[in-house]
């Protein structure tokens, strides 16, 4: 049978997902990853009607059944420091990060 | 018996009558924790020792000193004459995936291991207004992704009570094996393909997934939005009923939970299934999946004694009034784990793109003056195989060019399987069913790293949980015998949206007739030899 996922596309998901894999990782992943196109091909054997919706959630969100939606007001959190304790570097209060890499616009 | 052994409802009592102080609770839990639990789940990932092997490892924090304050709370608020809550001094554990406030939440992941959560999860929150006690987090597979806890970063990774070189089920697998264990009677899990369903099937307790919707997911680190259901584990149907009632309820801070008032689960409970139309369907009685190396499908019936304890279920039922129809056709169900397969891996590649070292938990310490050189060095070091693979998936089938014949396909797909279930439960339909009766796993608890590594089998496991959450359905996993292995089978009941209190009395009536059989009085292997007090 062949392979869904071809090294190249196995390689540029992984750079599109930020992800860096181990030689050992590399080897396994992508075997993985067929196996599981494997499954998910008998989906394209199963007779589905165009006329078929999909749907995005099993309970259908119904107005007497779902929640209104709040009101779009700004609330002030009650501790933002102690969210900001959180990220791995701060300084003055701002979350620092390495160069953003970019582009002169010309 | 132990107070920990004692289920939440009659410990409630005891405490209400001052027979006993949450206090003497809480540290009979802790002892219990002390002699089966061994050492907790951690980073280091060093071999087991053969001691290791015998114990059950459900733990990544103990909560030990916050519990026993909260106990001394509990204890002071019966003495002051005050109401202590509905579930006041009793013990529960915590899937480490929710946010517990000054409290490590992990993920079983690598990548949170240094997260301190600055809030808590909505149904903890309920909980602990209600008096319950937060014993500790519990261990589960990496970000939940996984039917065995095998793929936690936080090794030894929980092991089953009743045999412990068997795996406890996963994700919720710390939750089921602790509450078997006799550490806790009452755990949070989540169930996102059977997450808290096939664990209590494999660690012989009762575990439910409400309709989605039914309890906040405020708090809980998603998975797959639209399938994630947090719910309840516990060692009777009473006691599920009890805590589910507690958790239930609209939040303001999830627009997901609905404002459909909550019934009581425990008015009427043992009112019998006279009259009750329970189903039985040939689909959940056979498994399809595809060879590992061929890739060509295979259908096996499940073991006789799983469909032998499930067709015994119907017959107990109907001796007690209620109506068993065969041959419900419930036939997209072995659609589901292909479909669950494109589905949960786009909604998990979506919500991890947020651990990206900038904002909150680990960050890699190589030094780059790179942002996008700093995400994968971080997401490398802190992911394991399992949410990576998962990234990759979501990626790919829902790419521009294939999301049309992958993902949207598996929605269509998803739209078949709850059309099986309208059919099933229309009170006006064919077959007008209060709950259709199935076995909850194709096997008993499999060994340790049997199946871990092939991650089609593994998801297989979850072939006949995974329609309910497809179809945001509720599931009611309860223990149904023993195999002759000693394992423990379990039996499912799934209803209609919103009607779990239905299942809730069919399977309080399923446990009242099984009550005096020889299996009930049987123990999981980690407390058949333990010493008098612990």
């Amino acid at each position: 049978m062949t392979e869904a996922i071809t090294r190249e596309v196995f390689d540029h998901l992984v750079n599109l997902a930020a992800l860096q894999l181990s030689e050992e990782q590399a080897e396994y992943l992508p075997k993985q990853l067929n196996n599981q196109m494997k499954a998910i091909n008998e989906l394209a054997a199963i007779p589905i009607d165009a006329d078929v919706p999909i749907s995005l959630h099993g309970v259908p969100f119904e107005e007497s059944a779902s929640a209104s939606p709040r009101e779009d007001v700004w609330q002030k959190y009650a501790d933002v420091a102690d969210i900001l304790k959180q990220a791995p570097q701060i300084e003055d209060g701002c979350i620092v990060v390495p160069d953003i890499p970019h582009t002169e616009l010309k | 018996m132990e107070p920990c052994d004692l289920n939440a409802l009659d410990l409630t009592l005891l405490l209400r009558k001052k027979e006993i102080s949450a206090l003497e609770i809480v540290d009979s839990c802790l002892k219990r924790v002390a002699a089966v639990d061994g050492r907790p789940g951690a980073l280091e990932n060093t071999e087991l020792t053969e001691e290791d092997k015998r114990k059950v490892h459900a733990f990544i924090t103990l909560a030990d000193e916050h519990a026993r304050a909260q106990a001394a709370q509990v204890d002071r608020a019966i003495g002051a004459g005050e109401d202590p809550g509905a579930l006041a001094g009793v013990p529960f554990t915590v899937k480490d995936i929710f946010c517990v406030k000054d409290t490590p939440s992990t993920a079983a992941s690598k990548i949170l291991a240094n997260f301190t959560a600055p809030y808590t999860a909505t149904p903890v929150k309920r909980m602990q207004n209600a008096g319950a006690i937060m014993l500790g987090k519990v261990n589960l597979d990496e970000f939940t992704y996984g039917s065995s806890n095998e793929s936690s970063a936080y090794q030894p990774s929980p092991r089953n009570p009743w045999k412990t070189d068997r795996v406890p089920g996963g994700s919720s697998g710390g939750s089921a094996a602790s509450v078997a264990a006799g550490e806790a009677p009452l755990s949070l899990g989540t169930d996102t393909a059977g997450s808290i369903r096939q664990p209590a099937a494999f660690c012989g307790v009762v575990g439910v997934k409400p309709t989605y919707g039914r309890v906040s997911r405020y708090g809980l680190i998603a998975f797959a939005s639209s399938l994630d259901c947090p719910g309840p584990v516990a060692r009777s149907v009473k006691d599920a009923a009890a805590m589910l009632q507690v958790i239930a309820g609209a939040d303001a801070h999830d627009s997901t939970a609905t404002p459909l008032p909550v019934p009581d689960y425990l008015d009427g409970i043992e009112e019998g299934v006279k009259g009750m139309r329970i189903g039985l369907s040939p689909d959940y009685f056979r498994i399809t999946y595809p060879d590992p190396v061929t890739g060509e499908l295979l259908s096996q019936a499940l073991p006789a004694e799983i469909e032998k304890a499930v067709r015994q279920a119907a017959e107990k039922l109907a001796a007690m009034g209620a109506e068993i129809i065969e041959d419900v056709p419930m036939s997209n169900t072995r659609f589901g784990i292909p479909a669950y397969f494109v589905i949960s891996r786009v909604e998990a590649a979506s919500n991890l793109h947020r651990y990206d070292g900038v904002k909150y938990g680990h960050r890699s310490k190589i030094i780059t003056s790179d942002l996008k050189a700093m995400y994968k060095n971080t997401r490398n070091e802190g992911f394991g195989l399992q949410p990576k693979l998962r990234i990759l998936m979501g990626m790919y089938v829902s790419a521009a060019q294939y999301s049309e014949q992958y993902y949207k396909r598996a929605l269509q797909v998803r739209t078949l399987i709850r059309r099986d279930f309208e059919a099933a439960f229309d009170p006006r339909g064919k077959y007008r069913l209060d709950a259709l009766l199935t076995p909850t796993t194709p096997t008993t608890a499999f060994e340790m790293a049997a199946v871990y590594g092939d991650s089609v089998l593994m998801q297989y496991a979850d072939q006949l949980t995974v329609p309910a959450n497809h179809a945001g359905v509720p599931g009611l996993s309860l223990p149904g015998g023993l195999d002759a292995e000693g394992l423990p089978i379990g039996i499912q009941l799934l209803g209609g949206d919103y009607t779990e209190k239905t299942l809730f009395r069919i399977g309080r009536a399923y446990e009242m007739a099984t009550e005096n059989e020889a299996w009930r009085g049987e123990k999981p292997e980690v407390l058949r030899n333990l010493p008098v007090n612990p």
